[in-house]
This record gives C-alpha cells, sequence and structure tokens, in this order.
C-alpha cells in the first residue's frame, strides 16, 4: 500500500483531531488577524450610528443557545453600540428557548455598560442602563408569524405585558410607542426560519428598515433580499460579528475567534485539495487498469 | 468565581466534552450529554410556552368565570372557542376520534394559507422579480472603486444575476431537451447553481467551526484558567477543589480513553492470532 492508498484510507478521526490540534494551538498562540468589513456590515453600522439619541431600536433575539456561539457576539456589540449612543432599545425573543439566554445577555450587557469605554476615539461614560427607561424586553410568545403582524398594529396586543410582567403602559420609553412606525429600524438577529417572516409578514406588510444577523449556515441565502433592498444589512456568522466588532472598536470573543478560523480554514482547504488530488490520481490508475469506465 | 459556580461550569465543560467525544465514537458520555439536552430543552420550552402562552392568552382571560360553570360566565367567553379547538386537536390520539382533529387544522391551515399568500407573494416573488430586472447601472458598471466584483449594486453584478438566475431557471425546464444553445445555457445554469452551493458550503464549514471554537474558548477562558487560577485577576475563592474537580472530569474521560485503547490492542491481537 502506497502513500496514496494509505491517505484515501484514511480514517476521518484523524483528520478531526489534527485539526483540534490546530484549533487548540492557535487558541493559545496570541496573534492578530486583519479584518476586512463587507459593505453590507458597513451599513448596519453606519445606519446605527446615524440615528439620534431616543431613537428606538428594535432588537429581535431569535436564536436558542445552540446558536450562540455565532450570533452572540453580535447582539453583544450591537446592542452596546446602541446604548453607548443612547439609543433605546425593544428586545423580543420569539425562539422558544431564547428568553433566559436574552435577559442573561442584557444583565451582561448593562453590566459591561456601566464602566468607561472609548470606541472610535470617542469617549463614552458608563452608566446604568434601566428597564423601562433604556429597554424593554417584550419576552416570547408562540406563533411568531402572528406576532410579528400583530406587532405591526399595536406592541400591547401580542404583549400587554413585557417579560418580567409590567404592564407595557407603565414603562416610560414606551409611552407613545405603539408599532413599528415609531421605531428607527428592526435587527432580526437570527439562527432560523424566523428571518423569513420577519422579511414577508414584518418588512413586507410594514415596510420597516430591516436588518440581519445571521448564522453562517442561512446567510448566503438571504443576499438575494440585500440585492433587492429588503434588508440594508446583513451580518454572516463570525465573520460578521467579527467585522461588527472591528467597526464598533469593541473587540470580543467573535474577533478572538477569527485567530482560530484562519489555520482552521487552511487546514480544511488543505484537506479537500488533499482529497481531490488523491481522487483524480485514483481514478486515472484505476481506468489505466481498466476498472473505470 | 465561588466553588458553586465553578461546578456548575465543570459540568458544562464535561458536557462539552461528552458532546464532542462523539467524533471517535458513540459512548456513554456522549449519551448523558444527548439525552439530558433533550430532557432539558424539552421541559424548558414547556415551562415556557405554559407561562407564555396558555396562562396569559387563556387562563388570565377566563379567570373571572367559574369552572364549575366550564367558564360560561367569564367576560370573556370566545375564548373558549380556541379553547376546544385546542382540546380537539388531542382526539389524533384516539383512532375512533381522530377525525375531529381535522377541524380545528383545517381551520389552522385555511388562515395560516390566507395570511400567507399575499405577503409571501409580495416579498419572496414580486420583490425578487423586481430586483432581477432592474435597469442596468451603466454609470457604475464596474463596481465602486473602479473595479469591484464584491459591489453587488454594480451594472457587471446586474447582468450577472439576471444572467444567472435565467440560465438557473432553463436548467430546471423539462419540456425541450438540453441540446444546442439551450443545453449550453442549461449547463452555464448548473455552474451557477453550483457556484451557489460552494458558498452556502463554505459559509457552512465557517459556521461548524465557529461553534467549535466558542466551545474551546469556553473551556479555556471559563473552565481551565479557572481550575488553575490563571485569569486575568486572580481569584480570592480559589482553592485546591477547583483543580480537584478539573482533574476528576479529565481522569474520567482519560480512562476511558485508556480503556477504549486497551480493547483495541486485544482486537487487534485476537485477529492477528
Amino acid at each position: 500500500m502506497n502513500i496514496l492508498d494509505k491517505m484515501m484510507r484514511l480514517d476521518r478521526r484523524w483528520i478531526f483531531l489534527f485539526l483540534i490540534v490546530v484549533c487548540v494551538v492557535a487558541n493559545a498562540v496570541e496573534f492578530e488577524v486583519p479584518i476586512l468589513v463587507n459593505r453590507e456590515v458597513q451599513s448596519i453600522y453606519d445606519f446605527i450610528d446615524s440615528l439620534p439619541p431616543d431613537d428606538i431600536v428594535l432588537v429581535a433575539i431569535d436564536y436558542d443557545p445552540n446558536n450562540l456561539a455565532e450570533l452572540h457576539p453580535m447582539t453583544f456589540t450591537i446592542v452596546e453600540q446602541c446604548w453607548r449612543k443612547k439609543l433605546k432599545i425593544i428586545f423580543t425573543s420569539l425562539s422558544q428557548n431564547g428568553p433566559g439566554m436574552t435577559d442573561q445577555a442584557i444583565r451582561d450587557i448593562t453590566d459591561s455598560m456601566a464602566l468607561d469605554r472609548t470606541y472610535n476615539g470617542v469617549e463614552y461614560k458608563g452608566r446604568e442602563i434601566v428597564n423601562g427607561i433604556d429597554y424593554t424586553f417584550l419576552g416570547y410568545k408562540p406563533y411568531f408569524a402572528l406576532i410579528i403582524l400583530g406587532m405591526g398594529q399595536n406592541f400591547r396586543l401580542q404583549f400587554p405585558t413585557d417579560y418580567y410582567g409590567t404592564p407595557l403602559d407603565s414603562l416610560p420609553m414606551m409611552r407613545g410607542v405603539n408599532n413599528y412606525d415609531d421605531i428607527a429600524c428592526v435587527m432580526d438577529i437570527s439562527g432560523g426560519n424566523i428571518t423569513d417572516y420577519w422579511i414577508s409578514y414584518g418588512q413586507g406588510r410594514f415596510d420597516f428598515p430591516l436588518a440581519l444577523g445571521l448564522t453562517g449556515v442561512m446567510t448566503a441565502q438571504y443576499y438575494p433580499y440585500l440585492g433587492s433592498g429588503q434588508v440594508f444589512g446583513i451580518m454572516g456568522g463570525l465573520l460578521g460579528a467579527a467585522e461588527y466588532e472591528e467597526l464598533t472598536e469593541n473587540p470580543g470573543l467573535a474577533k478572538d475567534g477569527m485567530r482560530i478560523q484562519l489555520p482552521a480554514h487552511i487546514v480544511i482547504i488543505l484537506f479537500i485539495v488533499l482529497g481531490n488530488i488523491g481522487f483524480f490520481i485514483d481514478r486515472r490508475k484505476r481506468k489505466q487498469e481498466g476498472g473505470v469506465q | 468565581m465561588d466553588f458553586g459556580t465553578f461546578l456548575w461550569t465543570s459540568l458544562a465543560a464535561f458536557l462539552t466534552l461528552g458532546t464532542f467525544s462523539f467524533l471517535y465514537k458513540d459512548n456513554p458520555f456522549y449519551k448523558i450529554a444527548e439525552h439530558l439536552v433533550t430532557g432539558v430543552a424539552t421541559g424548558y420550552f414547556l415551562i415556557i410556552l405554559w407561562h407564555n402562552g396558555l396562562v396569559p392568552n387563556l387562563f388570565q382571560r377566563l379567570e373571572d368565570g367559574n369552572w364549575y360553570l366550564l367558564w360560561l360566565d367569564s367576560s370573556r367567553p370566545l375564548y373558549l372557542i380556541p379553547a376546544i379547538l385546542g382540546v380537539m386537536m388531542w382526539t389524533r390520539f384516539s383512532k375512533t376520534w381522530s377525525w375531529v382533529s381535522r377541524w380545528p387544522m383545517a381551520l389552522y391551515i385555511g388562515i395560516s394559507a390566507g395570511v400567507a399568500v399575499p405577503v409571501e407573494m409580495s416579498a419572496r416573488v414580486n420583490k425578487q422579480l423586481y430586483a432581477t430586472m432592474v435597469a442596468i447601472d451603466w454609470n457604475n458598471f464596474f463596481g465602486h472603486g473602479g473595479f469591484n466584483l464584491l459591489d453587488t449594486t454594480s451594472g457587471l453584478s446586474q447582468v450577472l444575476i439576471f444572467v444567472g438566475a435565467m440560465s438557473a431557471l432553463i436548467y430546471f425546464f423539462f419540456s425541450k431537451a438540453h441540446t444546442g444553445v439551450f443545453g449550453g445555457v442549461a449547463t452555464f445554469g448548473i455552474w451557477v447553481l453550483m457556484i451557489g452551493f460552494g458558498a452556502s458550503f463554505g459559509f457552512t464549514v465557517m459556521a461548524r467551526i465557529s461553534l467549535f471554537i466558542n466551545r474551546l474558548q469556553f473551556i479555556d477562558d471559563n473552565w481551565v484558567q479557572n481550575a488553575f487560577n490563571t485569569v486575568r485577576e486572580p481569584n480570592p475563592n480559589w482553592s485546591g477543589w477547583f483543580q480537584a474537580v478539573f482533574w476528576v472530569i479529565m481522569v474520567l474521560f482519560i480512562g476511558y480513553a485508556v480503556k477504549e485503547f486497551v480493547d483495541y490492542r486485544k482486537r487487534v491481537r485476537s485477529q492477528t492470532a
């Protein structure tokens, strides 16, 4: 058995092991990977950056903990950017296992907001983020299509109270805020087909500016909506999150993950190339032996 | 971090390692993690659905009625109709009465279709058609900045989108043989589709690696560094017990790996004998 045969019959577990070792080594070694920002991510940043204080952004955290790896960094960066710019946020969580995780994320970002920070040369003083003044968390309700449609009429129709049981009318920031007409944009950070409903039932029906933060698996299939103008920006996977962290100068887990992602991708590409070379050599050899037509 | 929090973190690390151990083969650690995740997710969803669906949407709306009058005396008795329809769904479990469940199902599908057809047609068909047939932007044919293939608003992109969409559609037109010019366009269409699938595959690989990276960051930052107290700000609550918990979990996995290796050697010896 020559080396080619050995490689073609290599147990896939050796590849897993090799990939794990590469990732562990990359995690241990400190180096920086340059992040190039795409236009579709830049447009989200520019839009939020251009909003005046007290404008309201609806951040739909439509993912479960199993998509946390890719989408949490997006949530953390965007929400902090909004709050540093003194924007107000309405949170929803229309994925069934998401509300608890969203509540925890809000508290974590609130803690971070208490610290003084400098982003893009601007110094932001730490401040207390107050429920009902800086944000409202509407929580979860089943059947997201009907919820998205209902919020177009009035938020109170689907959510008479917020996640914590407080009536919406007794929350200062919700006074006079009835439906999508009263918010600046919707930022849907999603790990499932809820995004389709935000596009069709939300943006399609009520025509509000919509931007998407998506898992890598979903990203490619939503680019047509960018071309048609139905969404004004897309953040795709951990790379999209890293690009946003780069724009906001707020490095987090996504940017840190890129230095592990780079060697991992190189290894995968290498294995794909080697596998293809092996496949074609093997096929040629078998053709010469008369085994394959 | 106190010891109690570290124990929970260790449990998360144990489940993470247990899940990844499936890459080697199915094993008891993986089974524990799999069953626990399934059970917890189902239980959590049930409670969320109860407190966010049934309680506010049904029970709280009927609460001013009396149960012994079947809530017919409540101020909003119409909410009993969806409740009855919901109960009718449960007849699916009976062979004799399962036909009853078709009524709420028919109502549900009818309403869903009625709501969905106009919005889906507008958002996912019409708007996509308009976007495919826009006038070519000759002033920005090669994209912003001179020549930018990634600029989706450039005239060249518009031409590519139109040609790509048409040729991909032609590939799925089977009423005419794929020969001659028609066959050539269909072949171009399949290439367009393959490029699209390739982009999706690339994103999928990135996504899967991202999930692994996140777990790696968790194990390193939250578990190993806390176990050995090598975090940026040393933990005043740290004690030798933190390390002990870490090593107990590691011994479990290393012990299993050693057992597997011994079994493997035995199998090889018995095959060669």
